[in-house]
């Protein structure tokens, strides 16, 4: 049921789109300029203000989650990256994290058998979904600078190259492209297969999928079978980027459609889960080192409290206390 | 209470989750899962609010008539304070990483035990009032109305949360629902919907020093039984000092190594050490606990029982603290103490006196573990070991949650354990160091009313345990926790019988060859020695 509500939600999104970019020159103008412009902006501005949000909110205690041996004695070999004690140690264990996902690299199969007893198994395609997925989407997005830089730069072509190597079709495929619909697809797949996750999912987690599998979709329909006036698309996007819009007639419907679902893409972002991007270097158990005894962290809201003193103490059970041959402070 | 299920039967866990949604699955407080609700008393002497008898089990929870806006504020206050909790309320792209982690929902096969919606219960709350989507597309975006139903799933599965921080480790953006436990318990602490097992303690720890509430001549005096008994066992008479100014060191363990077995084996052997070591220490009676059961209430109490321990070191003038052997005691010593309580400006920095070691690691907080301390006398051949005596065990190690997610304390208590034992078996290692399994009693749940949640919470250590027992022979299961030491055995004794548990410091009191001590002939259980091989040893 959630799953369709997305789903309905992206197909009526995809139409919009789609009859945006079939109508006048107005309502091209409207889904070529004013929308993307508008969506970038809000993405740009409610980006910063979820990180401020969040980087507003003070770090009171170092309360990092060690996987590794503590600094302690000199022949006690510490673990420099799963606990750090440095700050150079922490942005090791922050790079593995962001670019390698290392905590899900850990991921594993809690089974019970017959007779009671747990295994754990391997589970790693999470994983290799995750960064296949990630990767894929972030090549993508680079390969599409081309369309805002006049004369390609070397770095793109490169990749572009790379990209390409399988040497099929025309126009080549592009591996990625490849790569991103099948991460997404499974994504989608384990989310509603399993029983587990598909009982914690939300419409938001259904929508983005949804959302990110149409963007790709009218994106590889448009590269390999409907084309469409690439010059026209590199005229649009660097009138865009150098705002000076013009919005070509050539161009069709499928490439206002993509870049509809993509300027909805960006406007949902800020406000979807999909903001883990940047909180993921903000998660105080991973970017702060595990030096709390060796250095005294400062919690800005700390505040006097009531404590129960020796003195009342004292007062408490004084005759107990001599009585048991205790030493008080007041006879 | 009801009655317990035998373990094959607690053994069958279904992981299908129900048809209806989750949010729509009312809470069941089911008898055996929970405890008892806190006592008015107890709440009153800690100056918490909404002090009143009353029963979960009851429909009605006596809650305050404005409970909604005490509980929306004690948010938005919250959100304003930790990071952690704004973010953790935002990043989560629930793709289920945590769920089969947690040893609670491996245990009861229950969904709202997967960390990720046992988090989602709070998330919901805060979509709904918090966010721009969740106030105007409600359960499409995700968000839930703050019920009294509502309210009662978050206080029946916030305290079905051992605050392990297993999850955290999986978890790809590292949010850790123990943070998420911790401000979800001092909500539930606004309206006074605390467990007496957890408020009495804490009412007692501010009051007596200590959570079990152990008087002064109390606590002198359950320490002569123990040095009664090392006595039998070795010949030697210790007296040990308490609230002694100009002590160099100050020793704080948890109370509970002071009340019962195995615990109290592992104070008689902090005895045997400090006095073989001619230690310049004391006992404190007011700083009498190292554990903080107010850290499963609300920050402010944690820091509250905390301020003793300073406090203490501070009038009896000592130099530094060594710690004794215990978890939750040493997350909160290790991350929060010197943030709340520092600087210790009178304190210096912790220097064993036996062999000139500095502890540059405790530098700030002043602060050592006795298992670091120990691990440098024995690196450095100060003690006289015979491990042969603990030769009758086949040990296998136990990391505690806070010690192993909240500290990174793996290598100290193995090399010591292999030091003073000959026949030590890990247990499979996905259950073992940072993917160590909570003994399911932690965070102040070891009660005996939710004896049936405990078993289940249990069930993995229990089941890695099983494995070393029936594949090794292992028959001790040793650690550095007093909340350990007290639910293992009950745990070992459903699951795995035969197994029995043991502090660190007992196997070394065990091995240790005092000066002038007579011929052992039993260990300090009581129990023979490995057929007098330590005898033959020595001839």
């Amino acid at each position: 049921m959630k799953a369709i509500v997305s789903f309905v939600a992206v197909l009526v999104l995809t139409a919009i789109g789609y009859i945006g970019g079939s109508a006048g020159s107005a309502s091209k103008y409207l889904f070529g300029v004013v929308v993307p412009y508008a969506a970038f902006a809000v993405f740009v501005l409610f980006m910063i203000i979820r990180i401020l949000k969040w980087a507003s909110s003070p770090v009171p205690f170092r309360i990092p989650t060690t996987t590794g041996q503590q600094k302690s004695l000199p022949w006690i070999k510490d673990s420099k990256i799963e606990s750090p004690s440095t700050g150079l140690g922490v942005i090791g264990r922050m790079a593995l994290e962001v670019l390698f996902f290392r905590s899900l690299f850990r991921n594993v199969k809690t089974q019970l058998h017959e007779g009671g007893m747990l295994a754990y198994g391997e589970a790693k395609w999470l994983w290799m979904a995750g960064l296949a997925f990630h990767y894929s989407f972030a090549i993508v997005l680079f390969r599409h600078l081309r369309f805002f830089i006049e004369k390609v730069p070397v770095p793109i072509q490169m990749v572009e190259g790379l990209d390409s190597f399988l040497q099929i079709g025309a126009p080549l495929l592009y591996i990625t492209d490849v790569v991103l619909l099948a991460a997404v697809t499974y994504l989608f797949l384990r989310r509603v297969g399993i029983p587990q996750v598909k009982y914690i999912s939300l419409p938001a987690d259904y929508f983005p999928l949804f959302l990110i599998l149409a963007i790709a979709a009218t994106g590889v329909l448009m590269r390999y079978f409907t084309k469409t006036d690439i010059v026209g698309v590199k005229m649009l996007a660097m009138g865009l980027i150098s705002f000076k819009p013009a919005v070509p007639d050539t161009i069709g419907a499928m490439f206002y459609t993509h870049l509809f679902l993509l300027s909805v893409l960006f406007v949902y972002f800020p406000f979807s889960k999909l903001v883990h991007m940047g909180g993921v270097f903000l998660s105080p158990t991973r970017n702060l080192a595990n030096n709390s005894r060796m250095k005294r962290h400062l919690n800005p809201w700390n505040y006097p409290v009531h404590v129960h003193t020796y003195e009342e103490y004292e007062n408490d059970f004084r005759a107990k206390m001599k009585e048991a041959g205790l030493p008080v402070e007041k006879e | 209470m009801s009655k317990l299920p035998k373990p094959a039967e607690l053994a069958k866990v279904t992981y299908r989750p129900p048809a209806t949604d989750w949010m729509d699955t009312p809470v069941e407080l089911k008898s055996g899962m929970f405890c008892h609700g806190s006592k008015p008393k107890s709440l009153e002497t800690i100056g918490f609010p909404n002090p009143r008898e009353w029963r979960p089990a009851d429909a009605d929870w006596k809650l305050p008539e404005n409970w909604k806006e005490i509980l929306i504020e004690g948010i938005a206050d919250r959100l304003k304070k930790y990071r952690s909790f704004r973010l953790f309320m935002d990043i989560c792209v629930r793709c289920g990483a945590c769920a089969d982690k947690c040893h609670f929902f491996i245990g009861t096969g229950d969904p709202k035990n997967m960390p990720v919606l046992r988090a989602e219960l709070i998330r919901s709350v805060y979509r709904k009032e918090f966010t721009v989507a969740g106030k105007i597309l409600g359960s499409m975006a995700g968000g839930r109305e703050l019920t009294v139903d509502v309210l009662k799933e978050w206080w029946y599965y916030f305290y079905q949360c051992t605050e392990c921080r297993r999850c955290s480790v999986f978890c790809p953006y590292g949010i850790d629902q123990a943070e998420i436990t911790i401000i979800g318990r001092e909500l539930l602490n606004l309206l006074g919907l605390n467990i007496e097992w957890i408020a009495g303690p804490a009412a007692n720890c501010y009051m007596k020093g200590n959570h079990l509430g152990l008087e002064p001549h109390t606590i002198i005096g359950n320490l002569e039984y123990m040095l009664d008994d090392i006595e039998t066992v070795t010949g030697k008479r210790i007296k040990p000092s308490f609230n002694r100014k100009g002590a160099e060191i100050l020793f704080v363990t948890p109370s509970g190594d002071l009340f019962a077995d195995p615990g109290t084996y592992t104070a008689m052997g902090y005895l045997m050490l400090f006095e073989e070591l001619g230690l310049d220490y004391t006992w404190s009676t007011y700083a009498s606990e190292g554990g903080n059961f107010g850290f499963f209430t609300t920050n402010e109490l944690a820091k509250r029982l905390n301020s003793k321990l300073y406090a203490e070191a501070k009038r009896l003038g000592v130099k530094y603290i060594i710690g004794g052997e215990c978890g939750h005691m040493w997350r909160v010593l290790h991350q929060y103490m010197d943030t709340w309580n520092g600087p210790t400006d009178n304190l210096e920095v912790p220097k064993s006196p036996i062999t000139g070691t500095v502890f540059e690691n405790a530098k700030s907080t002043k602060m050592v573990h006795i298992v670091e301390f120990t691990a440098d006398l024995i690196k450095n051949n100060k003690l006289k070991l015979d491990p042969k005596r603990n030769d009758h065990l086949k040990v296998t190690w136990h990391d505690s949650c806070n010690t192993a997610r909240g500290m990174g304390f793996f290598e100290e208590p193995r090399y010591v354990l292999r030091s003073v034992v000959n026949n030590f078996v890990e247990m499979p290692e996905d259950t073992i160091r940072e993917k160590t399994f909570c003994c399911g009693s932690g965070s102040g749940l070891n009660a005996s009313e939710n004896m049936e949640l405990r078993m289940k919470g249990g069930f993995p250590r229990a089941n890695a345990v099983k494995f070393v027992h029936e594949h090794h022979g292992v028959n001790m299961l040793a650690n550095i926790c007093a909340i350990d030491r007290a639910s293992l055995p009950p745990l070992m004794d459903y699951w795995v019988p035969g197994v029995k548990v043991t502090g660190l410091h007992e196997l070394v009191a065990n091995a240790l060859v005092m000066k002038g001590e007579k011929e052992r002939t039993t260990d300090l259980r009581g129990e023979p020695l490995p057929s007098a091989s330590a005898k033959e040893e020595k001839a």
